[in-house]
């Protein structure tokens, strides 16, 4: 089986595909690499950032956001890559390198259902994140609450659907585990300074934002952003965050091993 | 005419099942990957409730015909029917019917053996009970352990209620003896012929000529991904005890040609200091006399059967009744 298939679960058997994520769900627990980078890291990120007084004080060259305003948006993002680009990958990889796939491949469930399997439970963890992240922001360092709740959860939801066929390539691309960790790294670290990690967007120099603007990231943070401050999002981003869906989408769909 | 052409109807010998069909059908079986053949008009039929042996080298093409087979890999030619269901076009039937044991296969790390059993049992609409599978396999006391806790035979063991977790028709096991002590492997081969009892037809991959003996009610012997021979172990093993082995250390050098001269000797071959001496007949005697009337002795003498391993599972405890008494 070479090529990328989603049958549809068969009522009888959805008891099975339960008992794979639940499966998947204890892996994340008992190994969790992927629970600490998708959601303990940003979150301790934030109260770092929060600690700092000058980061809760509006600036000017921020449009009058408080540079934790300006973070929310970067760390939301941040969580769903590290799931993504490591989280994902990671078990998949190790899957394939063990054996897993093809052994499931005998049964009469397909092991499409163990991606699928993954991939809720990597949401599940960016969700679960995500929220935690919103509430410490607003509840303890009183960041702006998110104004358009609607455009941020489309945001997040586009965002995802551009990041996890790009798990899914390095997972095709790498043969092991630790080498699914090299490209994720490889891919995540120029992504993330484009979601302006270290210098953010609005500081960037024009011509930085620019291109900033055209990758996945940069656009995710820009759509966020905008969400939160109650606009909805301009639709560069989120043609953006589409078309690397789509075309990722393909990729994966094109590429992806299951030996 | 060959073996291989004599043996090549896959309806030849199989007795027919209860259905009067049989449970395992390939018919003219090729694959190859690249330029390589790794299978060529591989033919044969396993009656229901046989126990069925793949048998040759490693590379032979044993474990690409048993993949063909149970639909991981389509042939470049030829028919597999298992129960009358195509592999690759009736899927869904197939992996309910035949439960596989792979030669690689392992399992994440942190999960329990339980964990797995549960997962792989909610797959199938009428699943084997769990008690009583891990009972029969000696994995009752390990359902709370983590995988990568067991010992390789455990992981074996697992891997067998895995394949038969679905109460298969089919069980297709290949290698699984393969890196298992020799009393682990006795224990294993009891437990092929409680899964038979059971009237579960079995498919065996090896590579060991005294497992085949031991099991099979045929083998298929295949050899650079030809079927060269397909009979009973009784007559396979005839033939094969053909050759015998004597490896020894001269006293002195010699000519080979005092050894290749003589009628039972077939192959010399010299590693170091020793001297491996293929053939047939009363071939040790006939070695050191040979070798006596050069004015050289032979030394550390040995002759290689397979009675080695008896006498090891011999000297290391008599497991193999208690055993029996389990799975009966």
């Amino acid at each position: 089986m070479t090529a990328l298939s989603w049958p549809l679960p068969r009522p009888a058997r959805r008891a099975a595909f339960g008992q794979i994520v639940l499966n998947e769900a204890r892996l994340a627990r008992r190994q969790p690499a992927s629970l600490i980078g998708g959601a303990i890291v940003p979150l301790v990120l934030l109260v770092i950032f929060g600690l700092i007084p000058a980061f809760r004080q509006p600036a000017a060259n921020l449009g009058g956001l408080t540079p934790l305003d300006v973070y929310v948006p970067i760390l939301i993002v941040m969580s769903l890559a590290l799931l993504t680009l490591f989280g994902l990958p990671m078990p998949l990889t190790s899957y394939r390198e063990l054996g897993v796939l093809r052994r499931l491949s005998t049964t009469p469930v397909p092991p499409s259902w163990l991606l699928a399997a993954q991939g809720v439970v990597q949401l599940c963890l960016a969700l679960a994140g995500i929220v935690i992240l919103l509430v410490t922001s607003v509840a303890v360092y009183g960041t702006q609450a998110p104004k358009s709740p609607g455009a941020l959860m489309l945001s997040i939801a586009l965002t995802a659907a551009a990041l996890f066929p790009m798990g899914l390539l390095i997972a095709s691309v790498a043969k092991t585990a630790t080498g699914a960790s090299v490209i994720g790294r490889l891919a995540f670290f120029p992504m993330i300074f484009f979601a302006g990690l270290w210098w953010p967007r609005e500081l960037m120099p024009g011509v930085l934002q620019g291109v900033s603007g055209y990758t996945p990231l940069g656009a995710a943070v820009e759509a966020m952003q905008a969400s939160m401050q109650g606009q909805f999002p301009p639709a560069a981003p989120l043609l953006v965050l589409a078309a690397y869906a789509l075309v990722f989408g393909f990729l994966a769909k094109r590429f992806f091993r299951w030996e | 005419m060959s073996i291989a052409q004599r043996t090549a109807d896959p309806r030849r010998d199989v007795r027919a099942g209860p259905a009067g069909r049989p449970a395992v059908e390939v018919a003219h079986l090729r694959k190859t990957y690249r330029e390589l053949v790794a299978v060529d008009d591989v033919s044969f039929a396993v009656a229901e409730g046989e126990i069925f042996g793949i048998l040759g080298p490693n590379g032979a093409g044993k474990t690409t015909t048993v993949e063909c087979a149970i639909g991981l890999r389509t042939p470049d030619a030829g028919t597999i029917r298992l129960l009358g269901l195509d592999p690759r076009a009736d899927r869904d039937e197939v992996h309910e019917v035949v439960g596989v044991q792979l030669q690689a296969s392992a399992f994440p790390a942190r999960l329990r053996v339980g964990e797995i059993l549960d997962m792989y049992r909610s797959f199938y609409s009428d699943p084997a009970d769990i008690g009583e599978l891990t009972e029969v396999l000696g994995l009752a006391g390990k359902l709370k352990d983590y995988y990568k806790s067991l010992s390789g035979g455990q992981r074996q063991r697992l891997s067998v209620a895995l394949a038969l977790i679905g109460r298969p028709k089919i069980a297709v096991l290949d290698e699984m003896t393969t890196g298992l002590d020799p009393q682990a492997r006795r224990d294993a081969w009891v437990l092929i012929e409680g899964i038979r009892a059971r009237g579960v037809t079995v498919v065996l991959v090896t590579h060991f000529m005294e497992e085949a003996e031991r099991l099979c009610d045929r083998v298929a012997l295949i050899d650079g991904g030809r079927i060269v021979a397909l009979d009973t172990p009784a007559a396979l093993a005839a033939r094969a005890r053909g050759g015998k082995t004597v490896r020894f250390m001269p006293s002195g050098p010699f000519d080979d040609q005092l050894l290749t001269g003589l009628a039972e000797v077939t192959r010399v071959e010299r590693e170091g200091q020793h001297v491996t001496v293929t053939g047939t007949g009363e071939l040790v005697s006939t070695v050191i006399l040979a070798l006596a009337t050069a004015g050289v002795t032979a030394r550390d003498v040995r002759l290689d059967s397979s009675s080695l391993e008896d006498a090891f599972v011999k000297l290391t405890g008599n497991h193999l009744d208690h055993e029996q008494g389990e799975t009966s």
